[in-house]
């Protein structure tokens, strides 16, 4: 029949470059098995962080078209009720369709009239198995999903990649947020273990900063969520005054 | 009853020589067999409230509810077959929920009623299915359009009300209705007036026990339906149990 070669490795962006340098996206119709979605408007990272009663989400408002920052307004935290929020990177429509997906979900839990409000933990194994059907059709939702909220009185975060798999922590951040706020927020965590709302919130937008900084795919707006037992706000969009004078003084990497 | 022994009520897929069908007409008549169920369409909204009779001391109170909520702003009273209404009840979530899919809004009520009555309709055409021995009243708040309202019976044929009764005492329930100034009040008054409806037209003899369920969707609730809070609720059973005792007193004077 056909053979898969030993490079083939189903279009995922992390090696989507072969061993010669080509763009595999550009022969993927050609591919013997079928080609599938690859993001177009994207979104960076998100970032969660829990703190002694609730947790924190953060994420930028950019939809990126490739490095083309394409859509500047664009929001990607969501209440669902009273006890979740949701944060969502990578595709944007793919974000949209999983966000009316869950708003579907929401709809049918409220009509039940059971006063059995969903919980975090429900929802994050739900999304899990949608991400996960999807990726075991070939056709994956292309996004890093962040779920937050407070289940028995305690914060609850959990993280889903597009192919299904489940994480918890307490510190998670996606994208290039894995590699430059993680180690920011874990240090943070290790000087002030159970850090209240305001210092949590403070360490978060640090981290923001820091992103907008570094990461050529971020924007100076972002969008917190922040959820408590007693309260969900989304807070935002809020600007970052950034400051290039030091840029200068970067060099070596032209 | 004429179509008895005649064979031309065996099946929904045949009429009768006189243009009837009879198993239609059955199906009705089962309808007519249950407790009261009424909606008032008022200038703010609308108020269903239901009889729901309590065969036996060993159920569990709030079993077997016969109001739903089909989609966050259209609420459904039932009367017939209660496995019957949840069948439909089921079917209208679904329409609502793919509409929702389709368009990115909430279905009006003009299409979910077209959308269910077609349903309804089309178990009154084959042999091999039986109506729907349930009628049903869907009511929603717009706040460009205001409160609407239909009924449909097992015939599939629908109307549009402004204050409707079906089930065991709907001619004495609407006898009731027609009294009321139904465009003149608000959500809070008919709730009152709907609670004294049935009530009155509850027939203690016959139906000893009987739990009232009462649910409004209106301009008061932002478009939502919702059960009437439980404050309000002891306060419509507690003046609808006044009006009764005033009007058996004022009988007893003449």
């Amino acid at each position: 029949m056909f053979e898969v070669s030993a490079l083939h490795n189903f279009g995922f962006p992390a090696n989507s470059l072969d061993l010669l340098g080509n763009n595999e996206f550009q022969t993927i119709n050609d591919d013997p098995i079928g080609h599938f979605h690859t993001p177009i408007t994207t979104a960076t990272s998100v970032l969660g962080l829990a703190f002694d009663n609730g947790v924190i989400l953060a994420a930028d408002t950019l939809g990126s078209y490739g490095s083309l920052a394409r859509f500047k307004n664009i929001s990607r935290v969501l209440k669902v009720n009273k006890n979740i929020i949701l944060g969502v990177g990578g595709d944007y429509a793919d974000f949209q369709y999983l966000k009316e997906l869950v708003n579907g979900k929401m709809i049918g839990e409220e009509c039940l009239e059971d006063n059995v409000p969903l919980k975090p933990a429900s929802l994050h194994c739900w999304l899990t198995r949608v991400l996960y059907q999807r990726r075991s059709k070939v056709d994956p939702l292309w996004n890093n999903v962040l779920i937050a909220g407070v289940q028995n009185k305690t914060p609850y975060l959990g993280f889903i990649d597009k192919l299904g798999t489940a994480v918890k922590d307490t510190v998670i951040a996606t994208g290039f947020g894995a590699h430059i706020a993680v180690p920011l927020l874990r240090n943070g965590v290790q000087k002030k273990p159970n850090m209240n709302k305001q210092e949590a919130e403070e360490l978060i937008v640090k981290c923001m900063e820091v992103l907008y900084y570094r990461d050529a795919r971020s924007f100076n707006k972002y969008e917190l969520g922040i959820i408590t037992p007693d309260e969900v706000q989304i807070k935002g969009p809020i600007s970052i005054k950034a400051n290039w004078d030091i840029s200068q003084y970067v060099s070596g990497y032209e | 009853m004429s179509s008895i022994g005649t064979g031309y009520d065996l099946s929904a897929s045949q009429f009768s020589p006189d243009g009837r069908v009879f198993q239609v007409e059955y199906a009705q008549k089962a309808v007519e067999n249950s407790g009261t169920a009424i909606a008032l369409r008022g200038k703010d909204g609308v108020v269903f409230a239901v009889e729901k009779l309590v065969t036996s001391k060993l159920y569990e109170p709030g079993t077997n509810k016969r109001i739903f909520t089909i989609d966050r702003h259209v609420g459904m009273a039932v009367a017939g077959l209660i496995a019957d209404a949840r069948q439909l009840a089921e079917n209208a979530r679904s329409e609502a929920a793919s509409y929702r899919s389709q368009y990115g809004n909430p279905i009006p009520l003009k299409y979910l009623n077209d959308r269910v009555s077609m349903y309804i309709h089309a178990y009154t055409l084959y042999s091999a299915v039986r109506p729907f021995g349930s009628s049903l009243i869907l009511g929603t708040y717009d706040p460009d359009d205001g409160p609407q309202m239909y009924m449909i019976d097992p015939s599939g044929v629908s109307y549009g009300y402004f204050g409707c009764a079906i089930g065991k005492a709907k001619q004495a329930a609407k006898t009731e209705i027609e009294k009321v100034k139904l465009g003149d009040l608000t959500c809070q008054e008919l709730v009152k007036e709907a609670a004294r409806v049935i009530y009155l037209v509850h027939d203690e003899l016959k139906d000893k026990h009987f739990e009232l369920e009462l649910s409004w969707v209106g301009k008061h609730t932002d478009g939502l339906h919702v059960k009437v809070p439980k404050n309000v609720q002891e306060e419509a059973e507690k003046s609808a149990k006044a009006a009764l005792e005033e009007e058996s007193d004022s009988e007893e004077d003449i």
